[in-house]
């Protein structure tokens, strides 16, 4: 175990590493940086100045040591455009987008749970079919779109909820739906097929003749079995989240990371680019390796050599 | 055996005819703005015209052509970039199950190392960095996506590759070229068909994404994604202008995925699950 956990963070500091390079290069690569920051009347001396007041100017080896260098000190530099320190923006934006997916992440298991397990328990009904076309849409339905059409019938003519930004609980409403129904849909179906196929098996014939009740058959026996798979899938729900997160954040206009992302890539404000992409990435990692550790506790047949 | 999906398949063959024909088909220019005609509700709705079936935008542009026009986009862009992603994913699968050891290995690293990244925030600095631009759209989603084919694929050479006729092949001589084309991927491909069956939607669904935050197909050129942006504003006044092209990209995507389940269950049961 020890082993296996110390060969995934290799892979995983080795994975952050290239995405750094990547980074890196991709935000030098966004145009001159510089063009956005200065007045328009400037000199070439004034370009030259803040060119050197950045360390612009030095070679572009120098340049990425420094910024691996300070990024593992937890020091991202300055953004362009708010001329702010960028860990000041993630420190505000981070919890936000955290909020905003622990909810999101929170009504999605409690409506694919039962959903799930109800559309395994009752094949081929009414309720299986409602349960399929609410997870068939949720795979369809662009994100974005979700989120306007909600925001103007829920926010715009009946004005039940407020149409967008932060606030109390009824601010997470929309936005939390529509970041997790695409989570759901995909859950809801996960739950429901790795449920029915092992109802199918010998173990559960075996509890069944021995006379327990229908309800504990489901929930004790077959659900915990039928978890291991939706484990395996958790990573990706996860990654699937933080990106949906970009696009649902602009659209509510929800001051999150995916928000911060969107706003610093059209400002080719590549501190924050870097910083952004790369904490997201940090987090989504992390998660995948605690997935990997918890999927053994759940499952005592897997071994890790 | 299930049955054919037929009118998922009549869905899809009708938005590839309107894609072809919309020259043809559309009652007015896509590109030509009437600012008289700005935000002209549908037909049927009080003060439409049926110069213009499903009312007009912000420029006064036929939102039926441009639909018309957007289904070109969507339906190549989804088609294009699950091509060009399967191919080289499909390779790297092939190629790293095929050698083992380190070479396959390291492959291997560098297909996870992509898979951990968020596809939208790349493609959305990719496509910020060299453009907006229907090319750029299709790599930048590409260079992410190539990596799950490649890791499904991996997966399925490794365990051909334990199987006698391999080894019987290898016994007699065939080339590592002969062996990769004529033995290994026929064997593969059903499993590469339905993957890539299962994903155009969802990459119609990124384009349309990207198109939405800027970064995808520049205007003026019709896009869904881009529509949907443009009636934002006008959500609370002239919600046609949002409400269409979502609904083009809501049946076009349903359409694709029950034909991708479909597949799945004919050609490869065993990935049911996932």
């Amino acid at each position: 175990m020890s082993r296996f956990l110390l060969g995934r963070l290799i892979q995983a500091a080795v994975t952050l590493l290239l995405l750094s390079v990547v980074v890196f290069a991709l935000a030098r690569a966004t145009g001159d940086p510089l063009t956005l920051v200065l007045p328009l009347g400037a000199t070439d001396e004034d370009f030259a100045n803040a060119r050197h007041y950045l360390g612009l100017d030095q070679p572009v080896a120098v340049q990425y040591a420094k910024f691996v260098g300070n990024a593992l000190r937890g020091d991202f530099g300055t953004s362009l455009r708010a001329r702010r320190p960028v860990n000041d923006l993630l420190a505000e934006r981070f919890p936000n987008s955290l909020k905003l997916a622990a909810f999101s992440m929170a009504v999605t298991l409690l409506l694919a749970f039962p959903l799930g397990v109800l559309a395994a328990a009752r094949k081929d009904t009414v309720f299986d079919t409602a349960a399929k076309i609410v997870a068939t849409l949720g795979q369809a339905l662009p994100t974005f779109w979700i989120g306007i059409v909600l925001i103007e019938v829920v926010g715009g003519r009946l004005q039940w909820l407020p149409a967008g930004g932060t606030g109390g609980l009824s601010h997470y409403i929309m936005p939390g739906l529509t970041l997790g129904w695409f989570i759901l849909a995909g859950m809801m179906r996960l739950i429901r097929s790795s449920l029915l196929e092992v109802l199918d098996s010998d173990f559960v014939r075996t509890a069944r003749a021995k006379g327990v009740a229908e309800r504990s058959v489901i929930w004790r026996h077959a659900l915990r079995n039928a978890l291991i798979p939706v484990t395996t899938f958790a990573g990706v729900y996860f990654a699937i989240l933080v990106t949906t997160a970009i696009v649902v954040e602009t659209v509510f206009a929800w001051p999150g990371m995916g928000r911060l992302a969107y706003e610093a890539i059209t400002a080719r404000d590549f501190p924050v680019i870097q910083a952004v992409v790369l904490v997201t990435a940090v987090v989504v990692v992390v998660v995948n390796i605690s997935v990997d550790v918890i999927y053994v506790y759940i499952d005592p047949r897997i071994h890790y050599r | 055996m299930r049955r054919i999906p037929v009118i998922p398949l009549a869905i899809i063959a009708g938005f590839v005819l309107l894609a072809v024909f919309a020259g043809v088909l559309s009652p007015a220019d896509p590109y030509e703005q009437r600012l008289r005609a700005r935000l002209t509700p549908p037909a049927w709705q009080a003060g439409g015209s049926w110069n213009y079936p499903l009312g007009t935008d912000r420029l006064g542009r036929d939102l039926l052509s441009r639909i018309l026009y957007g289904a070109r986009v969507s339906l190549a862009a989804g088609v294009v970039t699950v091509g060009l992603s399967g191919l080289v994913g499909g390779a790297v699968g092939l190629l790293a199950g095929y050698w083992g050891g380190r070479p396959g290995a390291t492959l291997m690293r560098i297909t996870d190392a992509t898979l951990a990244f968020p596809i939208i925030l790349l493609a959305l600095v990719l496509a910020v960095t060299v453009g907006p631009s229907f090319a750029n759209v299709v790599i930048s989603i590409a260079v992410i996506l190539w990596a799950r084919y490649a890791r499904v694929i991996y997966g399925e050479t490794v365990s051909l590759m334990q199987r006698d006729f391999i080894t019987q092949a290898r016994a007699i001589g065939c080339s590592a070229w002969r062996i990769i084309a004529f033995h290994l991927f026929p064997n593969a491909a059903n499993t590469l068909i339905v993957l890539l069956s299962l994903q155009v939607g969802y990459v119609i669904v990124v384009e349309a994404a990207l198109s939405f935050l800027g970064a995808g197909i520049p205007p003026p050129t019709p896009a869904w994604g881009g529509m949907i942006a443009d009636g934002r504003d006008f959500i609370m006044s002239a919600w046609w202008i949002s409400l269409f092209p979502g609904l083009a990209i809501l049946l076009v995507v349903l359409a694709f995925n029950l034909v991708g389940d479909w597949l799945r269950d004919v050609l490869d049961p065993r990935l049911r699950q996932s």
